[in-house]
């Protein structure tokens, strides 16, 4: 994925500094309940709101099932509407093909070397903006969000508001500092008012949009037997990327794809209300392939793996690339409301990045190891996902993966992963918890001698047992153990108890 | 070998356990989905699009056939509008006597020629009641996508009770996906600040929707 993200630290390092920030938490707190109630009502309008997301689910496990068959529909089909398509097998490949395509459009002059941006999860995966700078080519974010992050020379925190860890007074400081050095600055007496900060976006962004002649976008939805691709926004930039430049230039993950427009009929019911909460989000654009004079000229349509075969090839963790990147499941995590997203060291945080990320690049680095246990697996991501991905039962299969390695694909290749280093601790516990349950008296000499000397155990573990014991309690070990209590009274039956 | 047949054979791989006979998309996806919901009349399925359109911020007007080109001529004047944008195929009437100057839009016009425009009057595709959306298909009377984006203030107007569907699934039943489509409800809008919405980005931000037809006043008898 993502190389500006390598030497993050582990989850838990990250998290640590992440909760000792009181402006942060504050942040977080106030924006993720707002919308978590919203959400809940919005949803609580559709009576049919389980059966929409059985369906969801179906579609997209369907899609994912059949996915070699459906590619090669979207390629047809693409291709038949005047369309080009590419295909990336990770992100060099599909950097190096972009950035090619934006240098054909300019023409070769310099001045022209600049595109306008709609937010996409896949472009920052592949930290596109980064590879076309690295060759000239200035990449203008057009999503509020996205602007307030790419000033602030930040990174995202949230799939679909990346600068929700900014409160409106940092953004206005942002906007005020910044603006300038990009292009029209920020107006004078700026306040921190949301519709000021709203209007400073508009028209510092305008100049860009009339002016391009390359806009690049990620796509919510690709349908199979149309080609249409579908982008779901709310302020316009993205219609305006996608209608006004010459060029446009599509980069989408291969999981996006549904087979038939008729699916449209259940994401764009589930996705706006479990994302913003709304009915229906403001701007809906739907294409394919080109139209006579509207829109672009030239369309590209760079179809992009990077690692999401690796994932697929998972039975249990396939489930992740059903995910329409909505975001609930971030709004509702008790942990992302802590930690924060910077925490997840990738653009996909939250709990579906917790099974998304390490699926994506693999679990060798150190953050990519710790994410799978960056939940408290209540559950509460998968009660809310629109396509019903079961969070925690892919982050157990990861933290099984991690621990006990095993067989897995990495870039199409089969491997065998070796246990984690960081785990032995826990091997040898579980290794010795095993060889007991398979020995009763072993066990049973044991629990005696624990209940015997249980005045003596410390109330923190030592050696590499004190950060398990750093944030918990150990359980206090009883008098007398269960099995010996049970033999003594008959459970109980015989009155002495 | 080509990154096509990389990525094609990748997915074949992890596909293994997929086994040849499984069931096709017709058994494999229950639609056990409401393709409305709630039980509505005529009448009352185009109260509920003035209300959700309403609840988004968009402004309602509601008039009969007839009263149309003078509606439109005073919300042109109300808003200031100096010039109106059209669409090729805008009926005809629509904007007599309207003050603001009539720009045709013209295929060579540049984007900044746009953005000098005040106003843009359109027609719709189809408009659905439960979410509060109206939706462009690029049709004579609605034009190049770029016209309704560019120009502040945007008047849409309805064709009711024709146009209207209750819901999501009956307006995808209605369009075609080898048009260009734009689906619009309320005027541009973020979320990006606090996660609280505010009107009013880039896209035009006043939108004002006109249901018109039906009885003296734009009701629609039940």
């Amino acid at each position: 994925m993502s190389g500006t993200y390598l030497g993050m630290p582990a989850f838990p390092e990250a998290a640590r500094k992440a909760v000792g920030d009181s402006t942060l938490r504050g942040n977080l707190r106030h924006a993720t309940h707002t919308i978590r109630d919203k959400r809940a009502r919005a949803v609580a309008e559709l009576d049919d709101w389980a059966a929409l997301r059985e369906a969801g689910k179906q579609i997209k496990d369907h899609t994912l099932r059949h996915l070699d068959r459906y590619l090669v529909q979207v390629e047809e089909a693409v291709t038949a509407a005047g369309g080009t398509v590419h295909w990336a097998a990770d992100a060099d490949e599909a950097n190096e093909i972009v950035a090619r395509l934006v240098e054909e459009a300019g023409g070769g002059d310099s001045a022209e070397h600049e595109v306008v941006k709609v937010k996409s999860m896949a472009t920052q995966e592949i930290a596109l903006n980064e590879a076309l700078e690295a060759r000239g080519v200035h990449a203008y974010e057009t999503d509020l969000a996205e602007l307030i992050v790419q000033l602030g020379r930040d990174r995202p925190s949230h799939i679909l508001v990346p600068a929700i860890h900014r409160n409106r007074g940092e953004i206005r400081d942002i906007f005020r500092s910044e603006m300038s050095e990009w292009g029209r600055p920020a107006p004078e007496n700026l306040t921190d008012t949301p519709a000021e900060l709203a209007e400073a976006a508009r028209l510092h962004l305008r100049e860009k949009f009339l002016r391009a002649r390359v806009g690049i976008s990620g796509a919510n939805f690709v349908v199979a037997e149309t080609g249409t691709l579908v982008v779901v926004e709310s302020e316009g930039n993205g219609r305006m990327c996608l209608t006004l430049p010459e060029t446009l230039i599509s980069v989408v993950g291969i999981e996006k794809i549904v087979p038939r427009w008729q699916d449209l009929e259940v994401f764009l019911q589930t996705l706006p209300r479990s994302s913003t909460a709304e009915r229906m989000n403001p701007y809906t654009s739907m294409w394919t392939g080109t139209t006579d004079e509207d829109g672009p000229r030239t369309f590209h349509l760079v179809l992009l793996d990077n690692g999401r075969t690796d994932t697929l090839a998972d039975e249990v963790g396939r489930q992740a690339l059903r995910c329409i990147r909505c975001s609930a499941c971030l709004n509702v995590c008790p942990v992302y409301e802590r930690a924060g997203g910077h925490a997840y060291g990738s653009v996909y945080p939250g709990p579906i990045g917790a099974i998304l990320s390490p699926q994506l690049r693999g679990t060798g680095s150190d953050v990519d190891a710790s994410l799978p246990y960056a939940s408290s697996l209540c559950g509460a991501c998968y009660e809310v996902c629109p396509v019903a991905i079961d969070i925690p039962e892919v982050l157990v299969h990861l933290r099984e993966r991690v621990v006990q390695g095993g067989p897995a694909v990495r870039h199409g290749n089969r491997v065998v992963l070796r246990p984690a280093k960081g785990h032995a601790a826990e091997r040898a516990a579980m290794r010795a918890a095993q060889w007991a349950f398979t020995h009763p008296g072993v066990l049973r000499t044991g629990q005696r001698l624990a209940s015997r000397t249980r005045r003596l155990h410390p109330r923190t573990l030592p050696g590499p047992g004190r950060a398990w014991s750093g944030s918990r309690d150990l359980p206090p070990v009883p008098a007398e153990p269960f099995r010996d209590w049970w033999q003594r009274t008959h459970g109980g039956k015989d009155g002495s108890e | 070998m080509s990154s096509r047949e990389r990525i094609l054979g990748r997915v074949r791989r992890a596909l293994a356990d997929v086994p040849a006979d499984e069931v096709p998309y017709e058994r494999a996806v229950a639609r056990e989905y409401a393709r409305e919901h709630g039980r509505r009349s005529v009448a009352e399925t185009v109260d509920l699009l003035a209300e959700n359109l309403a609840d988004y911020r968009a402004i309602v007007h509601r008039c009969a056939d007839g009263e149309l080109p003078g509606l439109l001529a005073r919300l042109l004047a109300a808003h200031g509008s100096r010039n109106v944008v059209v669409p090729p195929g805008l009926p005809p009437g629509w904007l007599e006597g309207a003050g603001a100057e009539i720009v045709h839009d013209r295929a060579a016009d540049t984007p900044q020629e746009l953005d000098r425009v005040d106003s843009v009057v359109t027609g719709c595709a189809v408009a659905v009641a439960e979410t509060g959306t109206i939706v462009l298909d690029g049709s004579p009377d609605q034009g190049r996508r770029r016209i309704t984006l560019v120009p502040d203030h945007h008047i849409c107007v309805v064709r009711v009770p024709d146009q209207v569907v209750g819901a999501v699934p009956q307006a995808l039943g209605r369009l075609d996906p080898a048009r260009p489509l734009t689906w619009i409800s309320g005027p541009s809008a973020t979320s990006d600040i606090e996660l609280d919405r505010v009107e009013g980005v880039h896209g035009p931000r006043t939108l004002e929707v006109v249901l018109a037809g039906g009885g003296q006043d734009g009701r629609t008898a039940s």
